[in-house]
């Protein structure tokens, strides 16, 4: 087998694994593990609507995940993934609600500031490991805390507040991603959906366009990194410093623009959030996961744009459909988070896989000398 | 005045606590060679048992020996995939924390009925407060030092872990490992259990260190209880150097900078700045006084690089 298949091979028999010790642990909790994992198929595949909201649960943890995958890729770990997803969703909201052109100029441009703004709070990470030595992994869970607070303080300043809340206003329509939001509560478009309820269906949900400009995220970064002299000094760091470094590549400034180009990524998926779902910021009182979702999604990801893209899809529909089993079911939905725990913990552990397969071959080589 | 330094100074001692077990279990983990990033999830898990366990015993000792106990059960699984299975612990430690939040709440509404906040346990079968009465009530003293049991426990820590880590046989291996793992091999010290004991201690330290939470700042566990904690006793590790004593004053500065945050945030010190920007104070202040320590790391040499013997 290529190292390719066998790591594909490898990823399936983690998540395989995942399933059966979380099926299991269900078990001992009193549930019925075959009838949670039936309600957690349904729920995602029964009707458009479930499908239409699994896709908008996984467009910001593909993006996430990217992040993070983009920054393993050049030796470094994005734990700031959370932070500048606050930032991004911050900028563009901020953006969206003061600024008001027409949809073609206002929609790339508050998308535009919130990546930008994402990127360069990715940046100073960046910024304060290649100057001062300080581990990407302090400084991020840093800038993590310091964003949320200053989310928090964004949100309660006069004139961006929504009176008598915790959030601020809605960014205006012409910022807006949400598929036909307008058309479908019209009456035109009432009475179309009434007469196509698939198409109804899958459009209750606020769907929106998040996922193509994911999916052009992931299309630019595999470029990026394979097809561009950029992408190819990115790696070469990622590698070997040093050998890097001696090669004649500036690592310093090159671990910037890693942290600047991963900021972005996070930070687009916050600023497509606001965008496409929530149309607000809100205070918050703990950081929402994101990045750390997006850290499980690059490393069952394989840390590359497609392995992102599908295990983002993964992730997003056990979250969604992982729900669902609570209230049908009253099975806590926290079962996910362990069965995540479990895929990530095999992922970890490539060699116990070699080690069977030794075990396994020895066998067979012992059973043919046997026969002989 | 002097009343509302007390009061800062007993209140960073309050909120350090978890972080100072924490980081002091990571600081073990880290010296025999091993990255603990799982700390969060370990310190989850023993705020959850030592929630749990002291509801209903009603004894807070054993609700603290048995969330150290839980969490070491974490660990186990981050030391043999480590240890023997040479994983990427970074990968391994961050499975812990996804482990460790999820059992925790997991059980929790097995154990609540389907609520994900325990029960509170009466004031009475908290952590006792041994000066309790010693200096009259709400005197300099008694704002300082009425503390929690808790509290004196991890100082009395720090000092023995700094004796073990420099004075005694094991400590000195367990440093050896972390720097030169195949020197200290060769010289017949046992590489893998050395790390196996010091990341045990380490989920033990964690676990109490969250249950400190559940069991003396506030009188239940929920999920919001740690929410990042782990990750700043990570950074105070770094922060003070890789040292017990460091690591303690790094945690001090978090919570007392914390303490200061709640002091000013109270209406009657009239103080008109925004909550908000300052809790961002503790971690700037990180990020700036970090800055000071340009190219100075004293991590252990081999941190991180799994040990394989052939």
């Amino acid at each position: 087998m290529s190292s390719k298949l066998k790591n594909i091979f490898f990823v399936l028999v983690s998540i395989l694994i995942g399933f059966v010790i979380a099926g299991v642990i269900l078990k001992l909790g009193g549930f019925d593990p075959f009838e949670a994992y039936k309600i957690m198929f349904l729920g995602i595949f029964s009707k458009l609507s479930y499908v239409s909201y699994t896709i908008i649960k996984s467009t910001p943890i593909i993006l996430t995940g990217l992040s993070v995958a983009f920054a393993f890729k050049t030796g470094l770990f994005n734990i700031g993934a959370e932070g500048q997803f606050i930032i991004g969703a911050t900028a563009t909201a901020y953006a969206g609600y003061f600024l008001n052109l027409p949809s073609y100029i206002q929609i790339p441009t508050i998308l535009l500031i919130g990546v930008v703004a994402a990127g360069l709070w990715g940046g100073v990470a960046g910024f304060l490991k290649s100057r001062f030595g300080i581990h990407e992994v302090i400084s991020t869970i840093m800038l993590n805390w310091i964003a949320l607070y200053l989310q928090n303080y964004i949100v309660m300043l006069p004139g961006f507040r929504k009176p008598e809340s915790e959030a601020s206003f809605d960014i205006n329509a012409s910022g807006s991603i949400t598929i036909l939001e307008n058309w479908k509560y019209s009456d035109a478009g009432v009475a179309f959906l009434d007469l196509h309820p698939l198409i109804g269906d899958f459009l209750r949900p606020p769907f929106n366009a998040g996922i193509f400009i994911a999916f052009l995220a992931a299309l630019i970064i595999y470029y990026i990194l394979n097809k561009t002299t950029m992408g190819y000094q990115l790696r070469a760091v990622g590698f070997n410093k040093h050998a890097a470094e001696y090669g004649g590549i500036n690592v310093r400034k090159n671990m910037i623009t890693a942290m600047f180009i991963s900021g972005g990524l996070a930070g687009l998926a916050g600023s497509l959030h606001v965008m496409g779902v929530s149309k607000n910021i809100a205070i918050l009182a703990a950081t929402e996961g994101y990045g750390f979702d997006g850290i499980a999604v690059a490393l069952i990801g394989g840390n590359s744009p497609l392995g992102c893209v599908l295990s983002g899809f993964l992730f997003g529909g056990l979250k969604y459909s992982g729900a669902k089993i609570q209230s049908a079911m009253e099975a806590p939905s926290e079962i996910i988070s362990i069965m995540i725990g479990i895929i990530v913990f095999f992922m970890a552990i490539p060699k116990l896989f070699k080690i069977l397969s030794e075990l396994k071959l020895k066998k067979l080589s012992k059973l043919s000398k046997l026969q002989k | 005045m002097f009343s509302d330094i007390a009061l800062i100074l007993g209140t960073t001692l309050m909120y350090s606590t978890p972080l100072i077990f924490t980081a002091l279990g990571g600081v073990i983990s880290e010296k025999s060679g091993v990255v603990n990033i799982g700390l969060e999830g370990m310190m989850t898990i023993g705020a959850f048992i030592g929630a749990t366990v002291g509801y209903f015993t009603g004894n807070p000792w054993i609700a603290l020996l048995a969330a150290g106990s839980a969490a070491m059960v974490l660990a186990l699984f981050h030391a043999i995939a480590s240890i023997h299975f040479a994983a990427d612990q970074v990968i391994s430690g961050m499975a812990i924390n996804f482990l460790g939040p999820g059992i925790s709440i997991f059980l929790c509404r097995i154990f609540f009925d389907g609520t994900t906040m325990s029960l509170s346990i009466p004031l009475d079968q908290k952590i006792p407060r041994p000066l309790n009465g010693f200096f009259a009530q709400n005197s300099f003293f008694d704002l300082i030092f009425n503390q929690y049991a808790t509290v004196y426990l991890a100082f009395v820590l720090m000092a023995i872990i700094w004796f073990v880590l420099y004075k005694t046989r094991l400590g000195l291996r367990m440093q050896a490992v972390g720097e030169h793992p195949k020197a200290a091999d060769s010289l017949g010290i046992s590489v893998y259990k050395i790390r196996y004991i010091a990341v045990l201690c380490s989920g033990f330290l964690a676990g109490i260190g969250g249950a400190s939470m559940a069991l003396s700042v506030v009188s239940n566990f929920r999920p919001t209880l740690i929410s990042g904690q782990g990750f700043i006793a990570l950074a105070a590790i770094i922060f003070g150097k890789w040292k017990p004593q460091g690591a303690t004053l790094a945690c001090l500065l978090f919570g007392g900078a914390q303490a200061f945050v709640i002091f000013l945030g109270n209406p009657q010190v009239g103080v008109n700045i925004s909550s908000q920007l300052l809790a961002m104070i503790p971690y700037i202040l990180t990020i700036l006084i970090l800055m000071g320590f340009v190219g100075r790391t004293n991590a252990p040499a081999a941190v991180g690089v799994p040990f394989e013997k052939h």
